[in-house]
């Protein structure tokens, strides 16, 4: 991979800014107001339920879409407008798109190649993404997770600046889907900036530097995958199952805890680390008996079916 | 390589992968001729037909043929197909524009079809004694101008239609009429007069009359040219207005 370069805005870090992005199908908003700002070198990632304007946001980012409304610049150009220069720096993997039926691995690898300027070797690329041995393969053979790896291939074929990769490794087995988080880090590490749509969250808290939390066209949350989960407040949760029940008023009496359920006599306490020790007295207290007692760290899971469930309120 | 040319490089590729295409261009307007030219009638001088043979009518008709399977027939799946699969979306990602994909298999088409033309007229020539076209010149602009407007009317049907199955209903609804007025039924010439009088106002029906005149040595009468210009005009206006890229 190429060394990163500085030839963006030297004025701004940013090597991506969207501004009150606006975008709107048939009256109803898909996007209504994003905007983020991605740094050089790092991956950023945008995280949402299905119909959060996370495609479309990025579709505007590629120059497929024209916004309603908004500013979007990629290293200081307007992706519709300096369209022939965006292209140049840019490398893309769409959600949805194929290539032609018949063509092979090969001959899509040389063709995308001949399509920039200074490509990268198409061979190295195929032997970092595992398909050296399908070359000869054509297209429409291919299984789901070799198409997604040699999309992957040709978005990096024209060495770009920024990589936009929507839904990276849909179809991909845990094995090839770890491979391919190597890739993108290597990529990162090289100094090519990556914004990345993912519908997983282990992926975007493995990945990620930054996270936007999309919800309903807008930006929940911008963070770090570490400061997303700090935020959500049942950051520790318990569970256990004591020997009596507990009565109400001693549980919603405890510290920092936010909610507790019962199931089956079960009973989940979301909290802190305050939460745990007023528990553990309450039970001693009580003399009660914690049965199967389990106390975990909330995951970024937790802390996104938090931030997208606020918003319905 | 520039890129416009390893576009082109890699859909002939992908042409040459289709056998049934090629077929249906390369191959079947010359069986139809030499199927028509095994009836023994068809190679008897008709006074009916001022003195020509049916099968003399039959070579510009078969010409035609070429022309309609590549443009009607093969070419409208084709573009469809690259829109409704995301192979345009893609590709305007990239520094290419995706206008030269349809270019390279408008192109591609349109070579097939002179190359079926170029193999109608040897076959006429060599099996039933067909005379070369008398009036070269005028006889390449005829067969430019019915290439230019079934490859136009081509893009159009792919230009309506949303998806590539509604693209090869409405082709196949096209396609045969237009193998009528261009005269694979009956030659534009043995028709009754009103009906040639109407079928010379479709674009294939002026270019079988172009076509057969400048086979009899004659430069094609301007109406005829200008019938089929206009509509190639037209229909290339109306699928560069109407194409949608996704």
């Amino acid at each position: 991979m190429r060394a990163g370069t500085a030839r963006g805005d030297p004025r701004s870090m940013s090597i991506i800014e969207v501004n009150g992005l606006r975008k709107a199908y048939g009256g109803r908003p898909a996007v209504d107001g994003i905007g983020f700002a991605v740094d050089e070198g790092e991956i950023f990632g945008i995280l949402g339920p299905n119909g959060a304007g996370k495609t479309t946001t990025v579709e505007c980012v590629e120059g497929l879409r024209a916004p309603d409304a908004g500013v979007v610049r990629v290293a200081g150009l307007d992706p519709r407008a300096d369209r022939g220069e965006l292209t140049a720096i840019l490398g893309v993997q769409l959600q949805e798109s194929e290539l032609q039926e018949k063509l092979t691995v090969r001959e899509a690898l040389e063709l995308y190649s001949a399509f920039y300027p200074r490509p990268a070797d198409w061979r190295e690329l195929a032997e970092r993404l595992g398909i050296t041995g399908k070359l000869t393969t054509r297209f429409g053979r291919l299984s789901g997770g070799q198409k997604q790896r040699l999309f992957i291939a040709l978005a990096l074929i024209g060495r770009p600046r920024v990589v936009v990769l929507d839904e990276l490794t849909t179809g991909l087995d845990p094995r090839a889907r770890r491979d391919t988080w190597k890739l993108i880090e290597e990529v990162r590490d090289s100094g090519v900036t990556v914004l990345l749509v993912t519908h997983f969250m282990e992926e975007a808290q493995q990945l990620c530097d930054r996270i936007a939390v999309f919800k309903q066209g807008r930006v929940a949350a911008l963070d770090s995958p570490a400061g997303l989960i700090r935020r959500s407040a049942g950051g520790t949760v318990l569970a256990f199952t004591p020997s009596r029940p507990l009565d109400d008023g001693d549980l919603t009496g405890l510290p920092e805890a936010t909610t507790f359920e019962r199931r089956d006599g079960r009973l989940t306490i979301h909290g802190t680390d305050a939460t745990v020790n007023a528990v553990i007295s309450l039970l001693a207290r009580h003399r009660v008996t914690a049965h199967q007692l389990r106390i975990t760290d909330s995951t970024l899971d937790d802390a996104f079916l938090e931030l997208t469930a606020e918003q319905e309120n | 390589m520039p890129a416009s040319t390893a576009v082109l490089k890699a859909e002939l590729r992908l042409f040459l992968r289709e056998p049934f295409t090629l077929f249906w261009i390369i191959a079947f307007p010359t069986i139809l001729l030499t199927i028509l030219g095994l009836i023994p009638s068809f190679r008897d001088p008709d006074p009916g037909l001022g003195g020509d043979r049916v099968i003399d009518l039959y070579v510009p008709v078969t010409v035609l043929l070429a022309m309609i399977m590549a443009g009607i027939q093969a070419l409208p799946p084709v573009l469809s197909g690259y829109r409704e699969r995301g192979i345009l979306r893609r590709m305007s990602t990239t520094p290419v524009r995706p206008g030269s994909l349809l270019a390279a298999q408008i192109v591609l088409h349109f070579a097939a079809a002179l190359g079926s033309a170029l193999l109608v007229i040897a076959v006429g020539r060599l099996a039933f004694d067909v005379a070369l076209p008398g009036d070269l010149p005028g006889y390449l602009l005829a067969l430019l101008l019915g290439a230019l407007s079934a490859l136009a009317l081509g893009a159009v049907v792919s230009a309506v239609t949303p998806t590539t199955k509604a693209t090869t209903v409405v082709g196949s609804i096209v396609f045969f009429p237009m193998m009528f007025v261009a005269g694979v039924w009956a030659p534009v010439q043995s028709m009754p007069g009103l009906l040639r009088h109407i079928v010379e106002y479709f674009p294939f029906g002026a270019a079988s009359q172009a076509l057969n005149q400048a086979a009899g040595g004659n430069w094609p009468d301007w109406t005829y040219l200008g019938v089929t210009a206009a509509w190639a005009a037209v229909l290339v206006a109306a699928a560069v207005r109407w194409f949608r890229w996704e």
